[in-house]
């Protein structure tokens, strides 16, 4: 691995999978790269000023705008002919899926030569843990708490991928970070590919999920395993590969261990939650053809 | 050589006489003519630039954020409703010192909706680290569009600007205007030069967040750039003159007010009503002249207090209110002579609002007000007035 | 020009003047002997703090948390986490 462009040093918990992701996208894209980022986990962990992680030309401005600023980068290079830095968006899920869609919108719709990359840990992380469009079913988070009368979430995770697909972004992939081959492929494809990409990447949070530190790889293996994430392609709206499950697991395994979960193995009614969610990875696996 | 020309039209090609690299814009009415007449200057290939039609206001700003910090000479436009939605795009611009030039057409703020021009939507970004500057005509913002590109990029400014201008009145009036000449704004106005830009060869980081021991230097440097602004935009307004034959008398400007005992202080469109109703009261034999505000923010403190050190009475029209308590530019004025030993009688009138149309009658009945103010001395019912409220309406 | 300067810039990488090997309770010891070289302890490391040094993998104790996810993912495991004695 060459030296990373994301320097040690950062304030990201210990064992956050945020990093992993971020490290692996830029040594993909290399030094010749610009990256916008909203407000959240990964901007305030990198950039307490006068401190700063990036080694490759980084800005941040607000938290619904990165997608927006990006294109304003992009059409400042093209009238300056420097159209061969590579472009990035690297932003977390509440900017992605909720905040800052519109302005996601307009940038796919624009057609920008930029890959738009969303670390995914399924909920507002830097405020605290609060449910984000990208909240999975069930999952307890700090404004969809377990109680008598909740078993936690209990709206569907907005399928992000879709949508950049339904807007015709020529490139949309979703990746983990316990697949670094993959996801380092994905990222430089996304760059070959003229137009705006989205990359979705499975990077789970330690404090909002609830885990035991050293098991962020293990977890972000198992989502893939048990179906919950799919890993897959689209190349100009056509799904063109999956990642394939050898041996999906029982979604319990995956669950069991995130203290977000806890809850669906001891309440009434948990073993139907359960099976909604194990439901859900199955239609995941006939859907994008996972299994052998 | 004048030729007759929409407001928006004229503004467009003094945009296009600026080069600017990255225009981004989002329509809102009575601000559309404008961003129309540059898409067509684009079209024609008049105007070299990137051109993009972007998802809101929001959007419209947070992309020069990326293209000036990319190195770009940046161009939008807006009013009203969109303004509001820019908020906090702009507080970011300016925080990041980011030289973005804004034509801001004035128009009243929703709700009751209400397409029509007052000053409602620039005061109340008053506190978000824009340079403000108000326009009488098409002509005077035609011609503060360089300047103000010139001043914001100006190394030891480095802060956004806005040319005000009023809906309606100004964007779609026809009148003759003076065209710019490109080469002669190039004498004044060099190209844009920032000092760090978004570049993988010098990888810098933009945005970084500042904890509390870092925050109030921050704004401190920004105060600091503002008060510079100060001496540069008379000096702009000079080397404008010079250039180009017309110069506007820098921070304020003032008509008929060395001798006045009524100081009317007012900004934008409407001075040219005063104007009219100064020279009509100075035939009676009303002592009144005008004080026009050209710069907002920064305020011009030292110039107001010449200015209005030897009147009698001092009455501010603008078209503006802060619910709650009076009027920005009046309690800015108060505030301004407060500890001064200048003591005279300040007094305000909000007219205007929603389009409401001001004649010269009106700016009578202010001058007869302050006038009585003047005799009787001040009360504080008649110290703020929202002036034209029609009782058949309520 | 002031420290603060005037557009808000960073100079690149400069969060390593932070060292957050402070935060960490448990210390790496990679056994050198039964690493295979895979390079998975690098490439997963969050900190971007383990680096091959003369042809050993070895974390840099002044940026490492302690994390452990080097330990868990060391296919031979010859990665021990040790309670370090500060």
């Amino acid at each position: 691995m060459q030296e990373s462009l994301f320097a040690p040093g950062h304030r990201a918990c210990a064992g956050c999978g945020m990093p992993i992701a971020i490290k692996l996208v830029l040594d993909a894209a290399g030094p010749n790269t610009i990256v916008a980022s909203p407000t959240g986990c990964l901007e305030v962990t990198s950039t307490p000023f006068p401190e700063s992680s990036w080694k490759v030309p980084w800005i941040h401005s607000l938290f619904e705008n990165p997608a927006s600023v990006a294109s304003g980068i992009e059409i400042a290079l093209k009238k300056f002919g420097r159209t061969d830095i590579n472009l990035l968006v690297i932003a977390g899920d509440g900017s992605t899926f909720d905040i800052g869609i519109g302005s996601i919108s307009g940038m796919f719709d624009r057609g920008h030569n930029i890959t738009y990359i969303c670390y995914d840990n399924e909920a507002y992380m830097n405020t605290g843990g609060q449910r984000s469009g990208s909240t999975p079913f069930y999952a307890s988070t700090t404004t969809t708490p377990i109680g008598t009368q909740s078993p936690g979430n209990l709206v569907r995770k907005k399928d992000m991928p879709a949508i950049a697909v339904a807007h015709g972004a020529p490139y949309v992939a979703t990746a983990s970070i316990a697949y670094p081959v993959d996801l380092r492929r994905k990222v430089k494809r996304s760059l070959e590919i003229k137009g705006p990409a989205y990359i979705q990447i499975n990077a789970p949070c330690i404090t909002g999920w609830s885990y035991a530190e050293g098991d962020t790889i293990e977890l972000a293996k198992l989502v893939v395993e048990t179906c919950i994430c799919p890993l897959y392609e689209y190349v100009n709206g056509e799904l063109v590969g999956v990642k394939k499950v050898r041996n999906k697991r029982p979604v319990e395994d995956y669950l069991k261990t995130q203290g977000r979960y806890k809850h669906l193995f001891h309440v009434e009614g948990g073993e139907e939650y359960i099976a909604n969610i194990q439901a859900i990875a199955d239609r995941n696996a006939e859907k994008f053809g996972l299994l052998d | 050589m004048m030729r007759v020309a929409e407001g928006s039209y004229a503004i467009a090609d003094a945009v296009r006489c600026c080069s600017p690299d990255v225009v981004s814009v989002y329509p809102i009415t009575p601000q559309t003519h404008i961003v129309e007449h540059l898409s067509q200057l684009v079209a024609n290939g008049e105007l070299d630039c990137e051109y993009i039609n972007v998802d809101s206001e929001f959007s419209s700003l947070s992309s020069l954020i990326g293209a000036s910090a990319a190195g770009a000479r940046t161009y939008t436009s807006t009013t009203s409703q969109g303004l509001a939605l820019m908020f906090e795009v702009l507080y970011n611009a300016s925080g990041m010192r980011l030289p973005i030039v804004m034509t801001t057409v004035n128009r009243a703020l929703s709700a009751p909706l209400s397409i029509w021009n007052d000053q409602q939507d620039t005061f109340g970004v008053r506190d978000s680290g824009w340079i403000q500057l108000y326009a009488e005509n098409v002509q005077e913002v035609m011609d503060l569009t360089p300047q103000l590109y010139r001043i914001s990029e100006d190394p030891d400014i480095l802060t956004p600007s806005m040319a005000c201008m009023d809906g309606y009145i100004l964007t779609h009036v026809y009148e003759p205007v003076e065209f710019l000449d490109p080469g002669l704004v190039k004498e004044i106005l060099p190209p844009f030069s920032p000092v760090n830009v978004l570049d993988p060869e010098d990888p810098k980081t933009f945005g970084a967040f500042a904890d509390p021991s870092w925050f109030t230097e921050f704004r401190y440097l920004q105060y600091k750039a503002m008060e510079r602004a100060l001496d540069l935009i008379g000096k702009v307004d000079k080397e404008f003159e010079e250039t180009f034959g017309r110069g506007y008398g820098g921070l304020i400007d003032t008509y008929q007010a060395d001798d006045a005992e009524i100081l009317l202080v007012s900004l934008g469109s409407i001075v040219g009503t005063i104007k009219d109703a100064v020279d009509v009261l100075r035939k009676e034999g009303i002592k009144v002249g005008l004080v026009k505000i050209r710069s907002y923010r920064p305020f011009p403190v030292e110039a107001l207090k010449e200015a209005l050190k030897d009147a009698s009475v001092v009455a501010v029209i603008e078209k503006d209110v802060s619910v709650g308590y009076q009027s920005a530019l009046l309690t800015d004025i108060k505030g301004a002579l407060y500890n001064t030993s200048i003591r005279v009688p300040i007094v305000g009138f909000a007219v205007g609002l929603g389009g409401r149309d001001v004649a010269m009658k009106q700016i009578r009945k202010i001058v007869e007000n302050a006038s009585k103010v003047k005799d009787e001395g001040l009360e504080l019912e008649t110290e703020f007035e929202i002036f034209g409220v029609n009782p058949e309406c309520l | 020009m002031t420290r603060c300067g005037v557009s808000m810039v960073v100079e690149p990488g400069s969060t390593q003047v932070t060292k957050t090997g402070a935060w960490r309770t448990f210390v790496p010891v990679i056994d050198h002997d039964k690493c295979i070289k895979c390079s998975l302890c690098e490439i997963f490391c969050p900190d971007s703090c383990i680096h091959q040094v003369e042809g050993n993998f070895v974390p840099d104790l002044d940026y490492c948390k302690g994390c452990s996810i080097c330990a868990h993912e060391c296919p031979r495991g010859a990665i021990e986490m040790v309670l370090e004695d500060k």
